[in-house]
């Protein structure tokens, strides 16, 4: 970006710099360790220059917001135009409960839904299950029926709300049953605007809520892409999540070359089930981790918008600039919590918060202090979400585009990032894609290792967290924490029971044979789950006729 | 002739898939000379139990982060009391509420590790309260 | 009551505190064996090998549950490698038998190596045993097959199942090598890759290298995850099993592994015997000192040494 000349003379003044003021004081003074590092454990230097841009081509490589590459933003106006969406993930007990939460946060300026859903939810199982005791309403909300998700969103409009649904395996009946409750308000499917997770490939890695096999799976998403390109037009189909992979202990560099990778892995199958690339990709939206480490964080988010636009133009031939770019929702990192005074994780979300909001995020959850303890209370959510607002409303980084920008350590930390995925992608590649490296276990390995690294540095204290090793205090004073009442595994079967009794239950019967049967020659599944769940089917007999179908993936690569 | 060394089953109660910890401790116990017999995702304290007894093990760690740990690790207990097992010591750890931990003890689960816990407390521990056979 | 009349009787628990014991050399093992050795020499012992990777833990569950149909009681033996620093392992091939664990019909043990050479496939003979006289119908024992002591585990099985899977390439060759004779019958696991084909005919292609008088050991294409042709792999472990009843060939392994069995246990005690009467002397360290140096020689320092135990 500089004149050779103007180069070749800051050169030699950092030498100069370097013999002499510094070699000054580094012998006097000694620097606090031999080697300082990002939080991923890249190499940090001392200062940085122009020297560490100069093969950096501005048009080319960082550009301008809302323009291939997308390295600076992905509209030309970023939070001048609007601020993010900010979006607190939510949802516990029964869906009265969490209706209740969502109105509440509707009230206090939140501008979109998110639903989380309980873990018998999440892998197909109703309340009743044998698998469900003790987890029901536990980690969010128990729908069994679309009876529980006309409770949910009773009297929230949902022409108006954005809604984001953290489900996966079961992400298309979830799906359907939003779908039928919007159509009972006289919402039409194709005003409706929101995210639904279904991506199964982190949970194969990271997440653990698989259902089925990977090859009906994916067959289960490209059903969704299909229907929805036709359908529900405004809807993102996917939300590809680097999130957890993070959280299970990758490095940021890593984060982005898996979640890019298991993304060219949804291209592939939706361009194998014979979709054209542009009619999809704009639909395809991203989810990634904001951590600690400030500036590290940042490149990332511009390093994995680079890398996707890179990826969707020269490897998939996309024309549309839309599919080239990345979108995506962020979330601070729970792993990064202390249960040791809990007050504190109030600051660590706020700088998270920051990195996401420098980083050129397109919506934010983030979480409560209490996080590490258990749910969130009231008070705590309220928190959280006041500390988005502060930043947008009083900090002024959300004034102007892309603010880091031309740092010559955020563009070189960019450019490192970027390699680093790219070596990544490069060997998942080799190994014959993200399905493949997965049933290999290299992806699994790597996290593995990198999440050991981080435990054992903290435990020789190379990496401090304060008040958990440095800092601590001897007595910690008692919270108060958000308590899911246990009656709700009960509660949740009585309304299972009664369900049951009045329903039509032949009609149930008719649906699910015929979703099986779609289901074994081959048709989309979409508009035979709409109809099921519209006849009250629940999610687990839902699931339960596509497990007789496909069978369920079974864990295989451990350690 | 080498002393047996320590066997731990380390299990993952109820439905939730976060397994970071329970694979980092895993390594950790392994690295401090222990034979740990992993059971992956989604177990039932049934099947905890009969793995325990099956690897005659003398230490069962489990880790919950969904919430579900008032229901589950009592119940594995109780089943190992059941088999005459409850000379196994019992061990718990995940996202637990403080105010929680004093019934989990009263219930039998020896110690529960919060998130923070070094894993050479968890080290420690085992090796101190451990009954050799 | 004692362990090993709860060992007659079906105790679990007895079955597998045995085990332990038995792992750890403990005489209180070895006297139940002792005592009801007349009692194994039922249980039909597969050895289930093959490189890493080509699911054998999962391919076990599914034979396994085969078996189960059939009402027949079944042990395991999961042998994994230890890590050779610490001396710890990570035993993880249950995960792949989750199902089976709270069968009532089936006993599921995971060893690790413990870095000792030759101990371990003592302690699986005696863990195979003890399931015997639990009283199991089948037990497999499954390992990885490389190193020595997991070929000397495979090799005191009654048939052993070669697992291959496609795209291995060189490894083929190197197997071959080593452990190919061993098998009785093979597998070739995840048929739905490229390359299945290939590597069956391979295998088919070097097997006709050699002659044989009964028993060719045939070669069974299938996928464990999706359970498919697993079946055909059990009927052929069946049909080997019958082929050595009808030929005699049973008899003569059993003997040809009983000879081992008791030359291993044997070799042994004479080595823990040597290092325990060089140590009341001046120690075997000394001897090979004096030899390093050329103050003595290896045969001179054998002489004396047997002198020592033949005192």
């Amino acid at each position: 970006m500089f004149e050779k000349e103007k180069l070749d003379q800051i050169k030699m003044s950092k030498k100069e710099w370097e013999n002499n003021e510094v070699e000054k004081t580094v012998s006097r003074f000694p620097e606090r360790k031999d080697q300082f590092t990002t939080g991923s454990g890249l190499e940090v230097n001392r200062v940085y220059t122009p020297e560490d841009v100069e093969d950096i081509d501005y048009n080319e490589e960082i550009g301008f917001p809302g323009k291939y590459p997308f390295t600076r933003g992905v509209q030309p106006t970023m939070y001048r135009g609007r601020f993010w969406t900010m979006r607190q993930y939510a949802g516990f007990a029964t869906a009265e409960e969490s209706n209740k939460r969502y109105k509440y946060l509707l009230e206090q300026g939140q501008t979109g839904l998110s639903v989380a859903f309980d873990l018998p939810t999440q892998i197909g199982y109703d309340s009743n299950h044998l698998l469900s005791q003790g987890e029901v309403g536990k980690v969010g909300v128990a729908i069994d029926s679309l009876a529980d998700m006309e409770i949910l969103f009773d009297g929230i409009p949902l022409d108006k709300v954005s809604t984001s649904m953290t489900i996966n395996a079961p992400a298309s009946v979830l799906l359907a049953m939003y779908i039928a409750v919007a159509e009972k308000q006289g919402v039409s499917e194709d005003k409706l605007r929101g995210t639904i997770q279904n991506d199964i490939l982190k949970e194969y890695i990271a997440r653990g809520t698989y259902i089925f096999p990977p090859e009906p799976s994916m067959r289960l998403i490209t059903d969704i892409f299909e229907y929805c390109s036709k359908n529900v037009p405004k809807w993102n189909t996917i939300s590809i999540s680097g999130y957890h992979i993070r959280e299970a202990g990758s490095t940021a560099a890593q984060e982005v070359a898996f979640t890019l990778a298991d993304g060219i892995a949804y291209v592939d199958a939706a361009i194998d089930a014979g979709l054209d690339v542009d009619a999809f990709a704009p639909r395809l939206s991203f989810f990634f981790n904001a951590h600690n480490d400030l500036l590290e964080e940042v490149s990332k988010f511009r390093a994995a918008r680079k890398l996707w636009a890179k990826i969707m133009k020269e490897r998939f031939k996309a024309k549309n600039p839309k599919s080239m770019r990345l979108k995506f929702h962020t979330q601070t990192a729970g792993s990064t919590l202390t249960a040791q005074q809990p007050d504190n994780n109030i600051v660590r979300v706020a700088i998270q918060t920051l990195a996401a909001v420098l980083g050129g995020t397109q919506s934010l959850h983030t979480n409560s202090r209490d996080e590490a303890l258990a749910l969130p209370t009231e008070d705590s959510v309220r928190i959280a979400l006041r500390t988005q607002q502060i930043v947008a409303h009083e900090s002024g980084v959300a004034e102007t585009i892309d603010p880091l920008a031309g740092s010559y350590y955020i563009e070189n930390l960019t450019k490192e990032i970027e390699k680093e995925a790219m070596k990544h992608i490069d060997r998942i590649d080799e190994l014959g894609g993200a399905p493949k490296a997965i049933e290999k276990g290299y992806i699994q390995k790597e996290i593995q290792d990198s999440a050991y690294n981080y435990q054992k540095e903290i435990e020789s204290k190379d990496r401090i967290v304060v008040g958990m090793n440095k800092f601590k205090v001897d007595k910690e004073p008692k919270k108060d924490l958000l308590k899911v009442d246990p009656k709700v595994g009960r509660m949740q079967e009585e309304k299972l029971k009664n369900l049951k009794e009045e329903r039509d239950n032949e009609k149930v019967k008719i649906s699910l044979n015929e979703l099986k049967k779609a289901a074994e020659e081959n048709e989309n599944t979409m508009p035979y789950i709409i109809k099921a769940v519209k006849e009250y089917a629940t999610l687990g007999e839902i699931c339960g006729v596509l497990r007789e179908v496909f069978g369920e993936y079974q864990q295989s690569v451990i350690l | 002739m080498a002393e047996r060394p320590i066997r731990v089953l380390v299990a993952k109660p109820g439905l939730d898939g976060h397994d970071r910890g329970a694979k980092v401790v895993a390594r950790a116990l392994r690295d401090a000379g222990m034979e740990v017999i992993y059971t992956g995702l989604r177990q039932t304290p049934e099947q905890i139990v009969s793995a325990a007894i099956q690897e005659d093990v003398d230490v069962v760690a489990m880790s919950i982060l969904s919430g579900a740990h008032n229901h589950l690790f009592p119940k594995v207990v109780k089943l190992l009391k059941k088999e005459n097992a409850n000379d196994i010591l019992v061990v718990g750890g995940g996202v637990i509420p403080e105010d929680d931990i004093p019934s989990l003890k009263e219930a039998g689960i020896k110690e529960i590790f919060t998130p923070g816990t070094p894993t050479t407390e968890t080290i420690d521990f085992i090796k101190k309260n451990v009954k050799r056979k | 009551m004692e362990l090993g009349k709860r060992l007659i009787k079906g105790d679990k628990r007895a079955c597998a505190r045995l085990i332990s014991l038995i792992e750890n050399n403990d005489k209180r093992a070895i006297e139940v064996i002792k005592k009801h050795y007349d009692k194994t020499g039922n249980a039909h012992v597969i050895g289930i090998t093959g490189p890493p990777g080509g699911g054998k833990s999962t391919l076990t569950d599914k034979l396994v549950k085969l078996l189960r149909k059939n009402d027949k009681k079944v042990g395991v033996i999961a042998v994994d490698p230890t890590s050779p620093f610490t001396g710890g392992s990570i035993l993880g091939d249950r995960v792949r038998m989750s199902d089976l664990a709270t069968d009532p019909g089936v006993f599921i043990r995971s060893m690790g190596t413990r870095g000792h050479l030759g101990g371990l496939s003592k302690a699986t003979k005696g863990a195979v045993n003890i399931l015997d006289i639990y009283g199991v119908d089948y037990i497999f024992i499954e390992t990885v097959g490389v190193g020595q002591s997991e070929v000397d585990i495979v090799k005191s099985a009654d048939t052993v199942v070669m697992v291959m899977v496609p795209g291995l390439g060189d490894d083929i060759q190197a197997i071959k090598a080593g452990i190919m004779e061993i098998g009785d019958v093979f597998a070739v696991n995840k048929s739905d890759l490229d390359g299945a084909d290939k590597t069956a005919l391979e295998l088919e292609m070097m097997l006709d290298f050699k002659k044989y008088d009964t028993w060719r050991p045939p070669v069974t294409k299938l996928s464990a995850v999706k359970n498919e042709g697993v079946n055909n792999l059990l009927d052929n472990i069946i049909k080997h099993k019958e082929d050595m009843f009808k030929s005699g060939k049973f008899k003569l392994r059993r003997e040809k592994n009983a000879k081992l069995e008791i030359l291993n246990l044997v070799e042994e005690e004479l080595m823990e015997m040597v290092h325990r009467i060089t140590d009341e002397h001046e120690g075997l360290d000394t001897i090979a000192k004096k030899v390093a140096i050329r103050k003595s020689n290896p045969y001179t320092s054998r002489d004396e040494i047997i002198k020592l135990i033949k005192k």
